[in-house]
């Protein structure tokens, strides 16, 4: 069974998490929301294949999770509020994050955002976007 | 009977309780948004509210993933501050108003609204940072919180439609609340923002001030802006800005404008804030 393609597909660089997107990302996001202890998150830094091993998730989820992919970690279901405890696990800040996804250093990002911020102007629809600006090209 | 006398519109984001906690608000950066809140602190104080229903969403702190609730009405009779990662923010701790939230709860679901019951609960920065920018950092909060947690995460939050009518219902259950109280209603989140993605960091300013002034002028426009176009036009997690809606409708039919304040940036958010005062004489 097939559901038609949702409008909210053609938003370009954007995972809407959606009931479907949610329910691949369960096992993913349940791994980060497991991060909220501290205990975790230093089992977590230890060992971290060892670590993610108790959850059941999927080999790209977690691949994608051992070479911090951000994008990917959205695409395959996580909600980014909760990326962003992985990220703080890492000791870094949410704005890290953010220009992580977008490809920019933060610096860059933090510039654009007291520039007041990236136009909607080209990102309105996948059609309008530039190829240059999709993410997690590496 | 107790009334709902104003409104308050306000983003949150980590960021801006980060900047408190750290002692950051006088800094280049921070300055200029916290100098807009000066005078909503004053007029807060002089205004003194005895409760705030406070709309905001949680951002998987309080909630996971095993139950995703629509609308959670704060029953409690206090509210510890979430670790959302990097330790819980030093402020008071958030006291509830577990009477009248159980006849809201009560009049809410007799009024056809789903509301969930939450008897346990912490809440993170979508309801402290508000309070901060409002009340400063005081010793104790000056009021009593009851916290409406709107599912806006997980796609499909309510409709702009749904929470303008649950912000009816509420006007409704404080109004036959039979205890003479200074009610405020906050709507938190938003404005413009995308944090996620190779889009995060998209403002639309020109969004934002129409948003503002319809608050006032034409909030039945507001009412059916689609999911798609706020996330379209203003960023994926601009869908945050129904929960507004919530505390636009509880105004009643006409409001006044007191004061609004808009800047960009707040790590990767549209600021923006508003305060209505309801026309109870309607």
């Amino acid at each position: 069974m097939n559901e038609k393609q949702h409008e909210y597909e053609d938003l370009p660089g954007t995972w809407v998490f959606d009931a479907q997107r949610a329910r691949k990302g369960y096992p993913l996001n349940n791994f980060f929301m497991s991060l909220m202890k501290e205990e975790n998150r230093k089992a977590f830094l230890a060992d971290e294949t060892s670590y993610l091993s108790q959850f059941k998730m999927s080999d790209a989820q977690r691949d994608a999770v051992l070479k911090r992919q951000w994008n990917t970690m959205l695409e395959l279901g996580g909600v980014v509020y909760c990326l962003a405890k992985l990220a703080f696990t890492d000791q870094h800040s949410y704005q890290y994050m953010a220009a992580e996804m977008t490809g920019m250093s933060e610096q860059e990002y933090v510039d654009m955002m007291l520039a007041g911020g990236r136009s909607p102007d080209g990102w309105r629809s996948k059609s309008e976007t530039k190829e240059s600006a999709q993410g997690d090209e590496v | 009977m107790a009334k709902i006398t104003a409104g308050v519109g306000c983003s949150h984001t980590p960021a801006i309780g980060a900047a408190v906690d750290l002692g950051k608000t006088e800094t280049d950066y921070w300055r200029p948004m916290f100098e807009g809140f000066e005078a909503s602190k004053k007029w807060i104080k002089e205004a003194a509210p005895d409760v705030v229903i406070m709309v905001y969403n949680d951002h998987n702190n309080a909630f996971d993933f095993k139950m995703i609730p629509t609308f959670a009405v704060g029953c409690a009779d206090e509210f510890p501050i979430a670790d959302e990662g990097w330790g819980a923010r030093p402020v008071p701790i958030v006291k509830g108003y577990p009477e009248l939230a159980a006849h809201i709860v009560q009049s809410g679901i007799l009024d056809e609204f789903d509301l969930t019951i939450v008897n346990e609960m912490e809440v993170d920065h979508g309801l402290t940072t508000p309070m901060s920018l409002m009340f400063g950092e005081p010793d104790a909060w000056p009021v009593r919180v009851i916290p409406i947690a709107v599912n806006v995460v997980q796609y499909p939050p309510p409709t702009g439609n749904r929470c303008y009518n649950l912000g009816k219902a509420l006007k409704k259950a404080v109004e036959s609340w039979d205890e003479d109280l200074n009610v405020m209603i906050f709507g938190t989140g938003g404005m413009s923002h995308q944090i996620q993605g190779p889009r995060a960091g998209l403002i639309n300013k020109e969004f934002d001030k129409n948003f503002l002034d319809d608050l006032s002028r034409d909030p039945e426009r507001l009412k059916d802006i689609a999911h798609l176009e706020y996330m379209r036009e203003a960023g994926a997690e601009a869908v945050e800005l129904v929960m507004w809606l919530v505390m636009r409708a509880a105004l009643g039919e006409k409001v006044d404008e007191v004061y609004r304040f808009y800047h960009v940036p707040a790590s990767s958010t549209g600021v923006g804030h508003i305060i209505l005062n309801a026309d109870n004489n309607e």
